[in-house]
């Protein structure tokens, strides 16, 4: 069998067959969707159902109140509010509302709800909901303005914008476009920390433990390498693929659990991303602009080339993190000084990216998607907004070029730095030691 | 026959001469001693005939042929002074690992681990990780890793550290057999009494130069100063003669140091012709040891890593 994927197998199976590794790719986003789930499963069925008694004296709501879950109105006659307040201390309605007979409709904050003990949050909103949509159709009908009327007048008119070439140009585009650059932009950028810190670690462990000495006399110091990226990065390929899979599984699973789930969560405050998606798509069928923005995104180039940018990245970067790994000895915050000027092109790139999403035809978008260093990140908040505009097929073409060559030139000398750091022990290694081990001829 | 020849070796770093104009050859089944002071550039010299360095001049034969570290890998045993193995990592798989990287089938592999732990009585620890075993067990494992592939040249640096009489006895024996097989051995290290013992061809060096070569007896003959140990019956109150001087006397044991242009016959004949009785009579040779004192002692060898390459 070929040396590189022996090594690779190594380095993918020790890290698969971990515990660490079972408990960080499947039981963390289990546990994490199973406290949003409780969460939310707690939010809504706390609230357990109110009884508001109704003294409509004015006639203010002509009897009719909408019920809900959480609230139940009862109109009740010829009521005083001592006898309410009775009612209600006896605990046989939760609260009460008393509106006097000379109440206008007209008049604002004439509704006043005592309860016996303090109504929660949700309820209360409800509440506040029910009462105003019925005030507001009362209130309409005092000023003789039906309904369909208001609404006509109030119908949105909203600009499209599109693109001299004529290709359609949709805020609702625009919004997914920027929404799948950014998580496209920032999935990469993650995947660039966590498996070139990997890598990183693992030659430090080699080093420190002697065993490269071992190996480097059966194998080449390159192929040793070379095993060690491969496969972490295809524990990261398996990682991300279940990661999805149970991503999207739960998302779909959970509204099957709370069906009662997409009411509840336009009122809440913490929305899981997960939540975010099974809404997007509830809404879907409701709100053709936004199928329509799903539609324009080609989903099959992004894909396509989300994988080629994660490989070319991830190549570029995990080789630069094994010459930093091959250069620390046993003090880990060597490693920490010695990876700055790595993480710093991360860092920046993503700054561009942020720039990148908004203005994807920017001077500095350009550079940014075309430097090796940072197009992996730049380039995918760029694609996500369409090729060839405004992304030129020149500009793609010379940035996978440059990525590649990029790549090669990083693995080049990386592995030069790597050969002679790996078997050097006990000196602390300079930048400018490491840069000299880069470019001597050997 | 020669199975390996060094011939004119250098490498240089950049504040130092590692290895400079280095030659000599190993013999076909001989136990080789290299020996030298820390930083002497043994580790350099057997990482250049492990292939893991290239050498900046000269060449290697191996086996007939230039070095060619691809394909030559596989018939070279190394085991570095520094033990290396994954503590994570189950003994059996790291053994199968590590012979698979060496070029072995999984099968062969297979085949050889149970073989060695078995001669070893290793078999039980298959499924141990290597951070659950002693400093002495996991030397073992690591003597079986390097050998597991039957390779013709098998370079051992310190061997035997960290390993208790029995466990050193075993591996002491294992060597000779592999010897005896046809291996070829490199022995690396400062403990020259093991030296005596076991090798039958050594190289000093020092200063990345070569100091001393040749068979253990041949050097002993060299660099021996003329010494006898002379067993008495009774001491004479004065011992004077032309042809040796005393050096040291304990009870009735005498050492003496030959002159020049005498014979060993000549301080018999002194005993003999004064009625002494000798009782015993033999040439102190001197040890290995004391002959790398004398031959290391007085170079600069502890600051050299601070000297300057000249240009």
């Amino acid at each position: 069998m070929n040396k590189i994927a022996l090594v690779a197998r190594r380095e993918f199976l020790t890290r698969v067959q971990k515990k660490t590794f079972l408990l960080t790719t499947i039981l963390l986003p289990v546990i994490i969707f199973g406290f949003y789930a409780l969460i939310i499963y707690f939010s809504v069925s706390s609230g357990s159902n109110t009884k508001i008694a109704v003294a409509d004296n004015a006639n203010i709501f002509n009897g009719k109140l909408e019920n809900s879950d959480e609230v139940t109105f009862s109109f009740l006659q010829n009521e005083t509010k001592a006898s309410l307040e009775k009612k209600v201390n006896s605990k046989e309605y939760g609260g009460y509302i008393y509106i006097p007979a000379d109440t206008k409709p007209l008049i604002n904050d004439s509704i006043k709800l005592v309860s016996g003990e303090k109504i929660g949050l949700i309820a209360r909103g409800k509440i506040q909901d029910i009462i105003n949509k019925q005030l507001e159709q009362v209130r309409l009908l005092s000023l003789h303005i039906t309904k369909q009327q208001l609404d006509s007048a109030r119908n949105d008119n909203s600009v499209s914008f599109s693109t001299i070439n004529g290709s359609n140009d949709s805020d609702m585009k625009e919004g997914v476009s920027m929404a799948v650059g950014y998580g496209a932009g920032f999935l990469i950028y993650i995947i660039l920390f966590i498996y070139g810190a990997m890598v990183m670690r693992g030659v430090m462990e080699e080093k420190v433990s002697r065993i490269a000495e071992v190996i480097v006399s059966s194998v080449k110091p390159f192929q040793l390498m070379m095993g060690k990226i491969t496969g972490i990065g295809a524990v990261g390929l398996v990682q991300f693929i279940i990661w999805i899979v149970l991503v999207f599984g739960l998302t779909f699973l959970l509204p099957l659990i709370f069906p009662s789930f997409a009411h509840q969560m336009q009122s809440q405050p913490i929305q899981p991303a997960g939540m975010q998606a099974a809404e997007a798509f509830k809404n879907a069928s409701a709100d053709p602009t936004f199928m329509q923005g799903l539609a324009q995104v080609n989903w099959l180039m992004i894909i396509g080339f989300f994988i080629f940018y994660f490989l070319g990245g991830y190549l570029l970067y995990s080789s630069l993190f094994a010459a930093v790994g091959s250069a620390v000895n046993e003090d880990p915050q060597d490693a920490q000084s010695l990876m700055l000027p790595i993480t710093m092109p991360i860092i920046f790139a993503i700054v561009i990216m942020t720039k990148a999403v908004n203005d994807p035809s920017s001077g500095i978008a350009v550079f940014g998607s075309l430097f090796p260093l940072t197009s992996p990140i730049v380039m995918m908040a760029r694609i996500a907004h369409g090729v060839p505009d405004p992304v030129p097929y020149w500009q793609l073409f010379l940035s996978m070029a440059l990525l590649i060559l990029g790549f090669l030139g990083t693995t080049w000398m990386a592995a030069k730095i790597y050969r002679t750091g790996i078997l050097m022990y006990g000196k602390k290694i300079t930048w400018k030691e490491m840069w000299k081990w880069a470019f001597r001829k050997s | 026959m020669a199975l390996l020849e060094l011939e004119h070796l250098k490498k240089y770093y950049a504040t130092q001469k590692a290895v400079d104009d280095i030659s000599f050859s190993i013999a076909q089944g001989s136990i080789f001693g290299l020996l030298g002071p820390n930083g002497a550039g043994k580790t350099t010299l057997l990482r250049m005939i492990t292939g893991i360095f290239f050498p900046d001049e000269g060449n290697i034969i191996f086996d007939g042929k230039k070095f060619d570290a691809l394909n030559d890998i596989i018939k070279i045993g190394y085991m570095p002074e520094e033990r290396g193995l994954y503590k994570k990592m189950k003994i059996g798989d790291q053994a199968l690992y590590l012979a698979q990287l060496k070029g072995l089938s999984k099968n062969e592999a297979m085949e050889k681990i149970k073989f060695w732990f078995k001669r070893l009585e290793m078999e039980s620890w298959w499924n141990k990780k290597v951070e659950d075993l002693s400093k002495g067990m996991s030397q073992k494992l690591q003597f079986v890793i390097t050998v597991l592939h039957e390779p013709k040249l098998i370079i051992l640096d310190e061997p035997f550290s960290g390993l208790d009489p029995l466990n050193a006895n075993l591996i002491k024996d294992e060597i000779y057999g592999l010897a005896q097989r046809g291996a070829t051995i490199i022995f690396s290290t400062h403990r020259m009494e093991q030296v005596e013992e076991i090798c039958d061809h050594i190289v000093l060096v020092n200063l990345g130069r070569k100091v001393l070569d040749g068979t253990v007896q041949q050097i002993k003959q060299d660099f021996k100063e003329n010494k006898f140990s002379i067993q008495l019956s009774g001491i004479p109150a004065t011992i004077t003669s032309k042809a040796f001087d005393v050096i040291d006397m304990k009870a009735t044991k005498l050492t003496v140091k030959i002159k020049d242009g005498f014979k060993s016959n000549d301080v018999l004949k002194y005993f003999i012709e004064d009625g002494v009785n000798v009782e015993a009579f033999s040439e102190i040779l001197p040890s290995l040891n004391d002959i790398f004192i004398n031959l290391v002692e007085d170079t600069n060898a502890k600051t050299r890593s601070f000297q300057k390459v000249e240009p």
